[in-house]
């Protein structure tokens, strides 16, 4: 009885276990991918390793915790006492990226309350597309901008001797950072699904209610995704600032005052020093902090978008 | 004001909620749904049933002037809510806000619990946090929703199942205090254990509020529904008496063969 049923059995084709074209293709393919994919990993633990290279012997030599970060003083060509401080730096990129940050708040969310929520069509089109053409001046435009358009009027509208200050350059860092902001501000609102506007206009809420009780609310992780992406792009701008701060080490006590940030000054001394000198060494290490802190803002700005942080 | 009730209505001596008369609708060129006339009593359940595409969801949306936020919605006849003509209110939010609507798919805000059912009262001014406590529990128990939240008033409300969602959005409608409560297939997202709850909440809410109820089954208009109209292909074929569409006089034959399950 088993004999007969076991002879019954079809002879298994084995034939479909062969490694044939289509499946090099597919393995190929997923090696390719993976390279692109790991490739930006490699680019940043590349400049990484790079920048913390060339900061090394001042990290171990010469660096001195205290005095980098708590000593205005940034003296790196002193002929008897060279001194290496960057509070000053660290207080003229904080202040201009602040003053940026007051200016392109509502601009930003205002404008993309109004393309995401109350244009339509044509006009939304419309707006959208300059918004992007503004997100790709060069930042060397807008520097352009500052040192010849704002300087002359902010010397003339507020009787001040300069006006390569932080409030010029955290006017044009401002209206920089709009435009990306406004467009991400803008995906967040129109991520936001049209059933929440639909029930809440449903219970009478009006257009400003369903916008400030449902759609803010529903999109504020995107929202303050922008505002952070919005920061770190400040943090990160240099040429716009190097024009129109006026560049000059300060720890600034009003908006008059000329400050120098932190990228600015590296752009302006790294073609001037010896490689290798402690000089050189210490923009190096300017730049793994400037490395650092736009890291750990993206990657909060990226959490935040994602909606890791509850609430 | 009270619209008096349609001729050869004489059992009933209920004051008119909600007065149709030659109702069109159409999107672009296209009609979508004509020819209704019918009134809803107050405190009564209004059933709508019909195939797909009929017109039902269009009806309500209509009545609630929905049509403002689709440019291609065109709404003729006259719709009078209370007596009034609401395509001559001047505030229409002041009429949504009588009108509570529970859509298809259950539609969590994505805010918590308690603030998905205190936006209502907010919206209208209300601050007073005792007083939006009181609503919120009185709204959620009369939802069936109070035992299974009243520890987690501040999850967000778009995490709740979706049985759990749309009693949200039954609790969420009864914040308005709505005279009129309009619910379009509620039981599509819903299991049937909920469903029965939804239903017996609706049952006990006759008594305080009106309710047109469009359903996708028959059975459910049968079990819940005073008075049903029979929609078809964007024509409202029918109105009367639920037990008459099932078991008395109809006017037209395809009424009787769809709530048999005959076709659609
Ligand atoms: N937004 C819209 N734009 C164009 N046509 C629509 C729209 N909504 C509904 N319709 C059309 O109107 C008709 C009735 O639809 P609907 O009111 O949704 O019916 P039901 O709710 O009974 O399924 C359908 O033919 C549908 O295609
Ligand atoms: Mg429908």
């Amino acid at each position: 009885m088993e004999q007969q049923s076991r002879q019954a059995v079809p002879r298994l084709d084995s034939d479909f276990d062969r490694l044939n074209r289509d499946w090099y293709i597919d393995k190929a393919v997923q090696v390719l991918v993976f390279l692109g994919g790991i490739s930006a990993i490699v680019f940043i633990i590349g400049i990484f390793v790079f920048i913390t290279k060339e900061g090394f012997g001042f990290l171990v030599g010469d660096f001195n915790f205290r005095e980098f970060f708590f000593s205005p003083n940034w003296r790196p060509t002193s002929e008897n006492r060279e001194t290496f401080g960057i509070l000053a730096l660290i207080a003229g990129t904080a202040s201009v990226t602040g003053l940026a940050m007051l200016v392109a708040i509502p601009f930003s969310l205002g404008a993309a309350v109004f393309i995401a929520e109350f244009a339509s069509g044509k006009t939304r089109e419309f707006l959208k597309v300059t918004v992007e053409l503004l997100a790709a001046i060069p930042s060397v435009v807008w520097g352009f901008i500052g040192l010849a358009m704002m300087n002359p009027l902010i010397i003339k509208t507020f009787n001040v001797p300069v006006g390569l200050n932080v409030l010029n350059a955290g006017i044009i860092l401002g209206l920089m950072a709009a435009p990306i902001m406004t467009s991400i501000a803008e995906d967040a609102l129109k991520a936001v699904p049209d059933r929440y506007r639909e029930a809440a206009e449903a219970m009478g809420a009006t257009r400003w209610q369903v916008i400030y009780k449902v759609v803010l609310p529903a999109a504020k992780n995107g929202l303050l995704g922008a505002v952070l992406l919005g920061v770190g792009r400040g943090f990160g701008e240099t040429m716009a600032v190097l024009m129109a701060t006026g560049h000059s080490i300060n720890i600034p006590t009003s908006v008059f005052d000329s400050v120098r940030a932190l990228t600015a000054t590296i752009a302006a001394e790294l073609g001037e020093t010896a490689a290798g000198s402690s000089h050189y060494q210490a923009l190096f290490t300017i730049g793994i902090f400037l490395f650092v802190v736009t890291f750990i803002i993206n990657l909060l700005a990226d959490l935040v978008v994602r909606g890791v942080r509850k609430g | 004001m009270v619209i008096a009730p349609p001729q050869g209505v004489t059992t009933t001596e209920r004051p008119v909620k909600l007065g149709v008369a030659g109702l069109r609708i159409r999107y672009g060129e296209q009609t979508a749904l004509e020819g209704v006339t019918l009134d809803v009593y107050e405190h009564e359940i209004f059933g709508v049933i019909g195939p797909a595409n009929a017109g039902k969801t269009s009806f309500l949306k209509a009545i609630n002037r929905m049509d403002m936020f689709n440019t291609d919605m065109h709404v003729e006849g006259q719709i009078t809510f209370n007596g009034l003509d609401t395509r001559k209110v001047r505030n229409v939010y002041g009429l949504r806000r009588r009108i509570g609507v529970v859509f298809p798919l259950p539609v969590g805000l994505p805010l918590s619990v308690y603030d998905n059912v205190a936006l209502s009262p907010r919206l209208r001014g209300e601050k007073n946090r005792a007083e939006l406590d009181v609503i919120v529990e009185r709204c959620l128990r009369r939802a069936a929703l109070w035992d299974e939240v009243k520890d987690r008033l501040d999850t967000l409300g778009s995490m709740l199942s979706g049985g759990q969602q749309q009693r949200l959005t039954i609790a969420r409608a009864l914040s308005q205090d709505p005279e009129l409560l309009m619910l379009d297939e509620f039981s599509i997202a819903v299991d049937p254990v909920t469903t029965m709850r939804i239903e017996d909440v609706l049952k006990e809410l006759r008594q305080e509020v009106t309710i047109i109820l469009v359903t996708n089954l028959v059975q459910q208009a049968r079990r819940l529904a005073d008075r049903t109209a029979f929609f078809l292909d964007g024509r409202c074929v029918e109105v009367g008496v639920t037990e008459d569409l099932f078991t008395g006089e109809v006017q037209d034959q395809r009424t009787r063969d769809y709530v048999d399950g005959r076709f659609g």
